[in-house]
C-alpha cells in the first residue's frame, strides 16, 4: 500500500482547464506565420510517436514573484522568449484550453511550419500537445511551483517520441542538442524578463523507453519538415524569386573569353 | 507548497490481473507512488493491470504524463493496461490525449478484469 496523506478535500473542478476532444485540428489564416501542416491534422501523443521516449525537464529557480504571476507573464509573452528566427502565433484569446498556436521553426537553415494545441491550462501550468507531422509526438508542460525557500521555480517538461524515422535520425544527429539549446535559451530569456539577472537553467533528461515503435513509421507521410521544404520551394514567392534570378542572369552580358 | 494527496492500493483479484485503486489527485507529484504501485502490481504472472479511477478527484496534464510512463513500463513487460471508474470528463481527456488507444476503458471492474467488451472513451 502506498497511501499518502489522503484528505477529504473537495473534488477540484477542472473541466474548464482542459480542451474538448478534437478529431482534427481546424485553423484559419493567421498573420506572421505560414500556418501550414496543422489544419486537418490529428493530435499525436507519445503513444502515437515513433522514436525513443524521452522526458526532458528544463528549469530555473529563485524568482521572487508568485507561481501565478510567473505563469501569467509567460502566457502573455510566450513567443517573445523564443530564440530568434522562430515564430509563435497564438490565437487572439491567448493560451487557453482548446486554442491552437501556429509555429514557424528555424531548423537547420530551413523553416518548418507546424503548430500545437493547448490541451490544458490553469493558473500554475499549461500544456501543449503536438499534431501529426510535428517533430515529435507528445506534449510540453510549462509550470511554476513554490520552492521550500519561498521562491518560485519555473520549468518546461517535454514528454516526447520523435514522430517518424527521419526525425529520429535528426534528433540523434544534433536535434536533441538543438532542442536543449532552444529551451535553455527560452527559459533564460524568461528568467531575465521576470527579474533574474544571471539565471542558471538546469536540465534533466531521462530516456523513459529506449525502444522504437516501428509500427509508426508511416507517420512519415505527415512529416512537416518535408512538407515545409516543398511548400517553400513551391510558394509563389519562391517562384517569382526564381524568375527574377533567371531574368537577372539573362540580362547580364556574356563574359568575353 | 502543494502536498500530494494520492492513494494507490494494489489488489490481485484474479490470476494474472492486478487492480490499482487510485484515490485523490494524480499529478506529476505522484510519480513515486505510481512507480511503487506498478512495482507491486507487476508480479511475474501479471498479464493485465487495471486502474480503478472511481476515487479520482483530480488529474492534470502532469498526471497524464505519469500514466504514459506507467503504460510504457507495462508494455515492455507485455502487460495490458485497462481502466474503469472514469467520469465522463476524464474519459474525454483520455480521448483528447489519444491515451484511449492504448488504455482500454471499461464500464466496471468485472468487465475490466475479464478484458471485454472494450469501451472507447468517446
Amino acid at each position: 500500500m502506498s497511501r499518502e496523506e489522503v484528505t477529504s478535500a473537495p473534488k477540484r473542478d477542472d473541466v474548464q482547464n482542459w480542451a474538448r476532444p478534437v478529431e482534427e485540428l481546424k485553423v484559419e489564416y493567421r498573420p506572421g506565420v505560414r500556418g501550414t501542416n496543422v489544419d486537418g491534422r490529428r493530435l499525436n501523443g507519445a503513444v502515437q510517436g515513433f522514436g525513443k521516449l524521452w522526458q526532458k525537464t528544463y528549469s530555473f529557480a529563485g524568482l521572487t514573484i508568485t507561481p501565478e504571476e510567473a505563469i501569467a507573464e509567460w502566457k502573455a509573452h510566450f513567443g517573445e522568449f523564443w530564440p530568434t528566427g522562430n515564430k509563435f502565433a497564438g490565437s487572439l484569446t491567448g493560451i487557453q484550453p482548446g486554442e491552437i498556436a501556429l509555429l514557424d521553426l528555424s531548423i537547420g537553415g530551413t523553416k518548418l511550419s507546424t503548430g500545437v494545441l493547448v490541451v490544458y491550462a490553469d493558473d500554475r501550468s499549461f500544456t501543449f500537445m503536438t499534431p501529426q507531422g510535428h517533430m515529435f509526438g507528445g506534449w510540453i508542460t510549462f509550470s511554476a511551483e513554490p520552492a521550500r525557500d519561498g521562491s518560485t521555480t519555473v520549468q518546461a517538461q517535454v514528454l516526447m517520441r520523435a514522430s517518424d524515422p527521419i526525425y529520429e535520425v535528426g534528433l540523434a544527429l544534433g536535434g536533441h542538442r538543438r532542442e536543449d539549446a532552444f529551451w535553455s535559451e527560452t527559459l533564460t530569456a524568461l528568467a531575465r524578463h521576470l527579474g533574474l539577472e544571471s539565471p542558471t537553467v538546469d536540465q534533466h533528461v531521462v530516456c523513459v523507453d529506449s525502444h522504437r515503435q516501428w509500427g509508426r513509421w508511416r507517420n512519415l507521410w505527415h512529416n512537416a519538415a518535408i512538407r515545409s521544404a516543398w511548400q517553400t520551394a513551391a510558394s509563389p514567392f519562391s517562384l517569382s524569386r526564381l524568375s527574377r534570378s533567371r531574368n537577372r542572369q539573362l540580362s547580364q552580358p556574356t563574359p568575353q573569353r | 507548497m502543494n502536498t500530494p494527496t494520492v492513494g494507490m492500493d494494489v489488489r490481485h483479484p484474479a490470476e494474472g490481473v492486478a487492480v490499482v485503486d487510485i484515490t485523490g489527485e494524480v499529478t506529476s507529484a505522484c510519480e513515486a507512488q505510481l512507480t511503487h504501485a506498478y512495482e507491486q502490481a507487476s508480479t511475474p504472472g501479471t498479464q493485465s493491470i487495471v486502474l480503478n479511477f472511481s476515487g479520482l478527484e483530480y488529474m492534470n496534464s502532469g498526471g497524464i504524463g505519469m500514466l504514459v510512463i506507467m503504460l510504457v513500463r507495462a508494455n515492455r513487460q507485455h502487460q495490458q493496461v485497462r481502466a474503469y471508474g472514469l467520469s465522463e470528463h476524464y474519459r474525454q481527456i483520455l480521448a483528447l490525449t489519444r491515451l484511449d488507444e492504448a488504455i482500454a476503458v471499461h464500464c466496471d471492474e468485472a468487465s475490466a478484469i475479464a478484458g471485454e467488451p472494450l469501451e472507447r472513451a468517446r
